[in-house]
């Protein structure tokens, strides 16, 4: 790809943030094309369920729209309209989107996407953060918005020796922040990006104002790892929490992707070299999610567009991030789902079709310093990318108090 | 490929048996090259050993050898020379191959492949099995060999239902066998051909006369559950035990390949479009196979040549069977390593770089009728493909008691 490299701020030499834009030779998508086109499928799946993951028929759907009706060049532009950057950090280059608020005062927030996502996450949310008032908000509920992609993910460089896991990035981010001018900030995120964005909030604690995540780690450990095991769900949940229970025994059976990106990355080249492929693993991350996109590639109209989805998973083809992407599992040594013993002030949102819903009652213990909770009745993993504007409420809401 | 469609027995309707011969299209070996040289690869991995998998440097060796100087037709001249066959069981087409002995008293055999194995794992031991006095046996060694092919893999039908598990399978090996007019048979297996054999000792059909295992379930559960979790081992293991019970934790914490075949088969639809990324998954069942492998495309002379390797793989290619094979594991409501409880005669071969090295102690208790126990010195998981010799050797003592 194309990339500008004139330098917007010299800060020093190794402290450079270079403007970025870039442009997919043409060269690429024909690739592209070409190689959807020629997918060698297997046979059909033979339940007629989801419960061996994608359906030939949602396979065959996403290639066929992939393939005559999909625009890159869409996203792309709207990528290249926003303030997108490049620096070194810690030895390796960090893009990221930046969007300062026209409104003085605004709280600088930094928002990381997780797997299989990217940037594209995040787009809807970009606007209604740094520009309220164009958005039914007010002036005074204005974020400055910094958006990484993480190591090994989108424009990001890719780690050649291994190290990159949640710490080092979370450090990252707070040298990204202070790099930018933002000594204080706020940090949200789901997924990877709530996960860092909750060690941030414990490593760094004094340059943290506040947290807000939609992947509350919050699970009590006994009640972790008694989950992780199958075990039936302790006698003296409440029902709320025996339900989150229960989801956890089932996302514990089902992410099985995690465990297999965590142990073998590189066994999994065939998405690097199949679109379709890599498609079929990227769309399979939760039944939930799953399921709301078969019924897109179907006809359905709901949270998430085919473009949604396709603009994420072109993004990864055309950076060639698949496997880099799979390594922050390899590097993790973190349990996902349990406290890291956060004391600033947290957010919490909890969508019913998340990997487990987080009961008050739990997020009340892993947070002591909870200023915000808010239990949704609709929603799921991918919050910014699906419900924006129940995410961007619960922003501008959960942070009002730390202004 | 071709299928010969001339019949070649009638045992009643619905039960002919079909000679089979390979001959895939040019085309599809050209549309395999193409897709190799267009391999799209990732960056190097970020460690120096397989701590992540198959390294870069290994999968472009292998791609390059496979693209430059691999010739499929060689194996299938290999193969197309002994008698293959298709017949329809519990309605499913099963290939198989059946080589009968010249010896008047051979003893009948079905060896079943596993995972991610084939009927080219087997090439160099039929014909010393069959024809022992040509490979320096005697005549009362001899074997009639079947090996099929299982449903979903190789030149089977792929099941387009659910019920295909190893119960099943075993069932149907025995509906082979006496189709083929056996009444009287031993069995064998490694990894899936394992338990596929151990589940016809358990259903014990009276035809079964005894089976030889190179992967024994004899694990006692207590332990596998430990093991499965990670635990320490508990005390009171003999020293072997203890080798035994690490070995088993390792397994499990890095068999994830089988466990997200268990779960989720579909997402391997990457592998039936990119041959190298298939071969990427396929040699990395577990780690010391791997070494071998690596060390077969560095350029070392062991028991594997790199023909070997991609004689297997490319089945799997030509006949795009990765997803239908996975979902194998999907089916399977077995545990690997446990007593399934066999009273049958049984015979163990133990590998030392087997997914674990079976101690005496656990095989006699697991079955209870243990007719022959080795411990080899070299050897890994697929013996009869890495270790030919000490394989048929093994199959030639292992049975000689149960010869009339």
């Amino acid at each position: 790809m194309e990339t500008i490299t004139e330098t917007l701020e010299e800060v020093g030499s190794a402290e450079s943030i270079r403007p970025f834009q870039f442009t997919f030779p043409q060269a690429d998508l024909d690739d592209l094309n070409r190689r959807i086109l020629a997918t060698r499928w297997p046979e059909k799946e033979p339940v007629n369920d989801q419960s061996q993951g994608v359906p030939l028929a949602t396979m065959k759907a996403l290639a066929h729209y992939w393939a005559t009706e999909y625009d890159w060049r869409k996203v792309e532009a709207k990528l290249n309209a926003l303030p997108q950057f490049i620096t070194e950090i810690d030895g390796l280059d960090i893009h990221f989107i930046h969007v300062r608020s026209k409104h003085a005062n605004a709280l600088p927030l930094i928002v990381t996407h997780g797997w299989p996502g990217s940037i594209i996450e995040q787009m809807k949310i970009i606007g209604p953060l740094t520009d309220p008032t164009a958005y039914g908000g007010k002036a005074e509920d204005a974020f400055d918005v910094v958006i990484p992609s993480m190591p090994g993910y989108g424009f990001s460089g890719k780690p050649s020796t291994t190290g990159w896991g949640p710490d080092r990035i979370a450090d990252a981010w707070v040298t990204l922040m202070k790099r930018l001018g933002y000594q204080k900030f706020v940090a949200q995120g789901g997924d990877w990006g709530g996960l860092i964005t909750d060690v941030m909030a414990a490593r760094s604690p004094e340059s943290l104002l506040g947290m807000a995540t939609n992947f509350p780690c919050a699970v009590p450990v006994e009640i972790n790892n008694a989950a992780f095991g199958g075990a039936p769900a302790p006698d003296d949940l409440s029902a709320e929490e025996k339900q989150a229970y229960d989801q956890l025994v089932f996302a514990y059976k089902h992410v099985s992707y995690a465990i297999i990106m965590g142990s073998r990355p590189q066994t999994l080249l065939a998405t690097a070299d199949s679109p379709v492929g890599l498609a079929t693993m990227f769309i399979d991350h939760d039944q939930p999610s799953l399921a709301l996109i078969s019924r897109v590639f179907a006809g359905g109209s709901e949270g998430l567009t085919r473009d949604d989805v396709l603009d994420n998973i072109t993004l990864c083809w055309l950076t060639n991030t698949a496997v880099s992407g799979y390594r922050l599992y390899w590097e993790n040594k973190h349990p996902f789902v349990a406290p890291f013993g956060v004391k600033i002030p947290v957010v919490v949102s909890a969508f019913p079709d998340e990997l487990y819903q987080a009961p008050k009652s739990w997020a009340e213990k892993a947070y002591p310093n909870m200023i915000y909770y808010k239990k949704h009745n609709k929603g799921g993993h991918f919050a910014a990318w699906e419900q924006p504007e129940l995410l961007v409420n619960d922003i501008r809401e959960g942070f009002k108090t730390l202004r | 490929m071709e299928t010969s469609t001339a019949t070649l027995e009638e045992v009643g309707s619905g039960e002919l048996i079909h000679p089979f011969r390979i001959n895939f299209p040019q085309a599809d070996l050209d549309d395999l090259n193409r897709r190799i040289l267009a391999t799209r690869w990732s960056e190097k991995e970020t460690v120096d050993d397989f701590s992540q998998g198959a390294s870069l440097a290994t999968l472009q060796a292998l791609a390059n050898y496979w693209a430059t100087s691999y010739n499929w037709r060689i194996i299938e001249a290999k193969m197309n020379a002994l008698p293959q066959f298709i017949t329809n069981i519990d309605g499913l087409d099963i290939h198989f191959i059946h080589v009968r002995s010249k010896s008047p008293n051979a003893l009948p055999i079905i060896i079943t492949p596993g995972w991610p194995a084939s009927i080219t794992h087997y090439i160099k031991v039929i014909s010393p099995l069959a024809d022992p006095e040509a490979f320096g046996g005697t005549a009362e060694k001899a074997f009639d060999v079947v090996i099929p092919s299982m449903p979903g893999y190789g030149f089977s039908g792929k099941p387009t239902r659910t019920g295909w598990g190893p119960e099943r399978i075993a069932k149907a090996w025995v509906v082979l066998m006496k189709r083929l007019g056996y009444d009287k048979f031993v069995a064998q297996g490694g990894d899936w051909g394992a338990l596929i054999t151990e589940q016809m000792a358990v259903q014990a059909a009276p035809e079964l006369i005894g089976i030889h295992t190179n992967m024994p379930g004899v694990v006692p559960p207590e332990l596998d559950g430990a093991a499965f979790t990670g635990m320490p081992a508990p005390s009171g293991l003999s020293e072997e035990e203890k080798y035994a019970y690490e070995q088993l934790v390792f397994v499990y914490q890095h068999v994830y390949y089988a466990f997200y075949m268990a779960s989720r088969p579909q997402a391997l639809a990457a592998l039936a479009d990119s041959p190298v990324g298939m071969a990427a998954f396929l040699i990395d069942f577990d780690t010391r196979g791997l070494a071998l492998i690596a060390r077969a495309f560095a350029g070392q002379n062991e028991s594997l040549t790199r023909d070997d390797i991609l004689d297997n793989i490319t089945l799997f290619w030509l006949t795009n069977t990765a997803v239908s094979a996975a979902r194998l594991y999907r089916e399977n409501k077995l545990a690997y390593f446990s007593p399934k409880g066999i009273t049958i005669p049984v015979a163990v071969s133990a590998f030392p770089d087997e997914l674990y090295l079976a101690p005496r102690s656990w095989v006699e208790k697991a079955y209870t009728n243990l007719i022959h126990y080795n411990k080899l010195d070299k050897g890994g998981h697929f013996p009869a493909w890495e270790q030919p010799e000490l394989f048929v050797n093994e199959m030639r003592a292992a049975f000689s008691s149960l010869r009339g």
